[in-house]
């Protein structure tokens, strides 16, 4: 019998606990750069912003220790196929709970529009609600008009929204060519499709910032403007945050492939961003759908 | 635990020492330790508010807790004891034991389980923190319920926010972890029908987390942009509607009373075949009713939220498949209760609080069917009958399950056998203080006292002092346990590496105690017509 590979076990790392101070310092900060800036309590003289920060500092400097260990060890070749599954297993269920994360908002929207705003115009036996409480409110959807009376434009799918839709496709599909090309072990192409990428994310992300710029400055719809303006920019906004640290991974990735780094064998990281990208990609179809579209 | 790491550092002071040990391991019976004694102390911390608030309803009229004080412990022992005791207890018994079962020399993903779980002695520190901060701890139960928690939530709301994330990162990330352990790291020959009932509840739990921790994220980020960022989700104003804070919250809220109670389930199922010395009966059954359990987790969180105005067709669904869930656990404690038949039993610590469990926790279950029931639960809502249905799943369930498990495993861990008279004080104590404490709820409930409210009507009384008390005696025995564990760890009758007569499983092969490292080679898993090796 073939003797089984020994699964290697690092024996003790400073990264984790790094990181885990690194969290403890960013929530902290958090807290009080939150209360301070909506100064709906005394914080003066708290250092909340500078907290923040520094945490968020922190924590890139963990994941750039972390993850260079990891392409050490690597580099180095102590990972059996084992460990490689490992990784895989651990980033595929990673994602799993990211879908999950925006399941909760993607339910929150859902639930707006079929049963919240229905009933508040007095669906179902919610006439009384109706009647006694906002005898003015109509149900439409995008919500132009809360029962409060809060007004706001809607934002127009076919605009930049449906150009950001073919530029997130298209990078989903410049990465695949990227992967390819690793493959192959086309050492010129995949940093030219993986910049093209880079580039897609780069452009979505300024498009959505003049997106916002557009509602914020024109529409009218803000955070502040109803359960519409609230589920849009909270998907928009963390799925626009995941774009943004995918476009920052597949940099790396970028970066590390024009230092020699990966094999036509063996380049889990670059999978790894890559499916976190096709996943943020995927979110996207969602969020136009039915934020955007219907 | 005479165990020192292989670490090649010369030459440091013992503190130093001390902390890269602690503070670094990458060891998954180092953090399985850390799990545990973390859990203990935050045991005694939420029980010490369970005690403030048992003194307080000893009698009728307010003694010594302000309602805001009161409000403050009640969402305080609920936040902990969720996520500070049952939650980490388990993980830390998932750390010691699943390697050591599965055969595999550590958890998958060494660095990220340290990780997991340095995040929460943060978390806790800034939760607790709360307690000492302007306007009070958060004070809406552990629920936090909008508006309760977004109109009305004291400042300290946004630092129980960002602690509930902390926590859900540290969850989610061990779960991955176990998941990836359990999937990738077995030993040849142990297919996954073949894996022990801990394993296997162990996997179920850590995927119901990896799927409802993210929604609490959700849930608490919602409430976050609600107070401060304008945003209306549970707000009518804005077209939002506060039933969606509960819809999003149970969720979460009902795989995670499964994620409190499944990984008992499989140390129940450990246990007893060891001490009735026969082989688990129905094995294939158990495992497909924990997977049953687990899928029908996600369709009934509307039982929670009966007395909301639900569409009555979304009462009816949720009822029967509430109900339905009692199948699988029914089939689960038939096949606890058939293993004990004709079997030669002994009554040793672990087996006296298994048993317990597999009782007591069907009292449990069954108040939890009165529950689902929609017009009956118009009577029982927010009433003492619910905390009795809680506590009598979590307490004589979940701790005890954590409790027979130490027992159990304790020896393997400490190379020692802890105090046979002492565990079974422990437990005596222990079985009777929690009856006293949580029976009379049922009938304080069933009379109509309403649940999170300082004061009660004078009818209330008896039933309160008798409940009082009982938490009192359950309290104290709580230290004779403490006094138990430091005691075997310090010394005791030497563990054999089988340590029980019936013991069966990988991690029965290993010396007591396990040494740092184990399985470092896989070792090789008998098939049915061998035994495991004996020492």
């Amino acid at each position: 019998m073939i003797e089984a590979p020994r699964y290697y076990v690092p024996h003790s790392s400073p990264w984790p606990i790094i990181g885990s101070t690194a969290l403890a310092i960013t929530a902290f900060g958090a807290v009080s750069f939150i209360h301070q800036s909506t100064e709906k309590v005394a914080a003066e003289g708290s250092f909340g912003e500078p907290i923040f920060f520094i945490g968020l500092a922190m924590i890139a400097f963990m994941m750039f220790g972390w993850f260079g260990i990891v392409i050490r060890e690597s580099v180095k070749g102590m990972n059996s196929v084992m460990m490689d599954r490992s990784y895989r297993m651990g980033m595929a269920w990673f994602i799993v709970s990211e879908i999950m994360f925006f399941a909760a908002f993607f339910g929150a929207l859902f639930y707006a529009r079929i049963m919240s705003v229905p009933w508040l115009a007095g669906a179902g036996n919610n006439l009384e609600t109706h009647v006694l409480l906002w005898p003015e409110f109509a149900d439409t959807w995008p919500l132009f008009m809360t029962p409060g009376g809060g007004i706001t434009e809607a934002m127009e799918a076919w605009g930049l929204p449906f150009i950001n839709t073919v530029i997130l496709v298209t990078s989903s599909v410049t990465v695949t060519f990227a992967h390819w090309a690793l493959k192959k072990n086309h050492r010129v192409l995949l940093p030219i499709w993986l910049a093209i990428t880079v580039a897609l994310g780069t452009t979505f992300l300024t498009l959505q910032v003049i997106e916002y710029q557009e509602a914020y400055g024109e529409l009218g719809l803000t955070m502040g403007s109803g359960i519409y303006g609230s589920t849009f920019f909270m998907l928009t906004g963390f799925h626009g945050f995941h774009v943004a640290m995918g476009t920052i991974i597949l940099f790396v990735m970028l970066l590390r492939s024009l230092r020699g780094h990966f094999s036509a064998e063996n380049h889990f990281a670059f999978e790894a961003a890559s499916w976190y990208w096709h996943f943020v990609d995927v979110v996207w179809l969602f969020l136009f759908t039915f934020v955007y579209w219907f | 635990m005479a165990v020192t790491a292989d670490h090649n550092i010369p030459n440091r002071s013992p503190l130093m020492a001390f902390l890269s040990r602690w503070l670094l391991t990458t060891n998954h019976k180092e953090i399985g330790t850390l799990y545990m004694w973390l859990s203990f102390v935050l045991f005694f911390i939420g029980g010490a508010m369970a005690m403030v608030i048992r003194m307080e309803l000893f009698q009728p009229g307010i003694q010594f807790a302000e309602p805001l004080l009161y409000n403050q412990m009640v969402t305080l022992h609920g936040l902990i004891m969720v996520f500070g005791v049952v939650m980490p207890g388990f993980v830390g018994l998932a750390n010691w034991q699943l390697p050591m079962m599965i055969g595999a020399p550590d958890m998958a993903l060494p660095r990220l389980n340290n990780f997991s779980f340095w995040i929460l002695p943060f978390a806790f520190t800034l939760l607790i923190s709360t307690l000492f901060m302007e306007g009070g701890a958060p004070n809406f139960g552990w629920t936090f319920y909008a508006p309760l928690s977004t109109t009305y939530g004291p400042p300290s709301t946004d630092v129980f926010i960002f602690g509930v994330h902390l926590m859900g990162i540290s969850s989610v990330l061990g779960a991955i972890n176990i998941i990836v352990t359990i999937f990738n790291l077995r030993v040849k020959g142990m297919t996954l029908m073949k894996m022990p009932l801990f394993v296997w509840t162990w996997l179920i739990t850590a995927f119901l987390l990896v799927m409802v921790m993210p929604v609490l994220a959700g849930a608490v980020t919602m409430v976050l942009t609600d107070r401060h960022f304008g945003t209306s989700f549970f707000a009518a104003a804005g077209g939002g509607d506060p039933l969606l804070f509960q819809h999003v919250f149970w969720f979460f809220g009902h795989p995670e009373v499964y994620i409190l109670i499944l990984p008992g389930f499989g140390i129940a199922s450990q246990i007893i075949p060891t001490f009735a010395r026969k082989k688990l009966f129905g094995y294939h059954s158990m495992v497909y009713a924990t997977a049953s359990i687990a899928i029908l987790s996600f369709v009934v969180w509307g039982h929670h939220m009966f007395t909301t105005g639900m569409p009555l067709t979304a009462e009816l669904f949720v009822m029967y498949a509430t109900m339905l869930i009692a199948v699988p656990t029914g089939v689960k404690v038939f096949n606890w209760v058939a293993t004990m038949w004709r079997g030669s039993i002994t009554f040793e610590t672990p087996m006296l609080f298994a048993l317990g469990f597999v009782i007591l926790f069907t009292i449990g279950g069954f108040s939890g069917l009165m529950l689902a029931l929609v017009p009956a639960d118009f009577q029982y809502h927010d009433t003492f009958f619910v905390v009795a249905h809680f506590h009598y799943v979590l307490y004589p369930g979940a701790i005890f399950g954590i409790m027979s498990a130490v027992y159990y495993w304790l020896p393997k861990w400490t190379g020692n056998m802890y105090d046979e008279r002492l565990g079974k004080i422990h437990f005596w104590t222990a079985i009777i203080g929690v009856n006293m404490t949580f029976f009379p709820m049922h009938f304080l409930g069933l009379a109509g006292m309403p649940r999170r409210i300082v004061d009660y009507s004078l009818q209330f009384a008896d039933f309160n002092m008798v409940a009082s008390f009982g938490a009192g005696m359950l309290g104290l025995t709580q230290v004779l346990f403490l006094y138990i564990v430091i005691k075997t760890i310090r010394g005791g009758k030497k563990a054999t590496g089988r340590v029980w007569e019936g013991a069966e499983g990988l991690e029965w092969t290993l010396a007591s105690p396990a040494p740092l490292h184990t399985f470092e080679t896989p070792p090789k898993f008998p098939t049915p017509e061998e035994d495991y090796p004996r020492d």
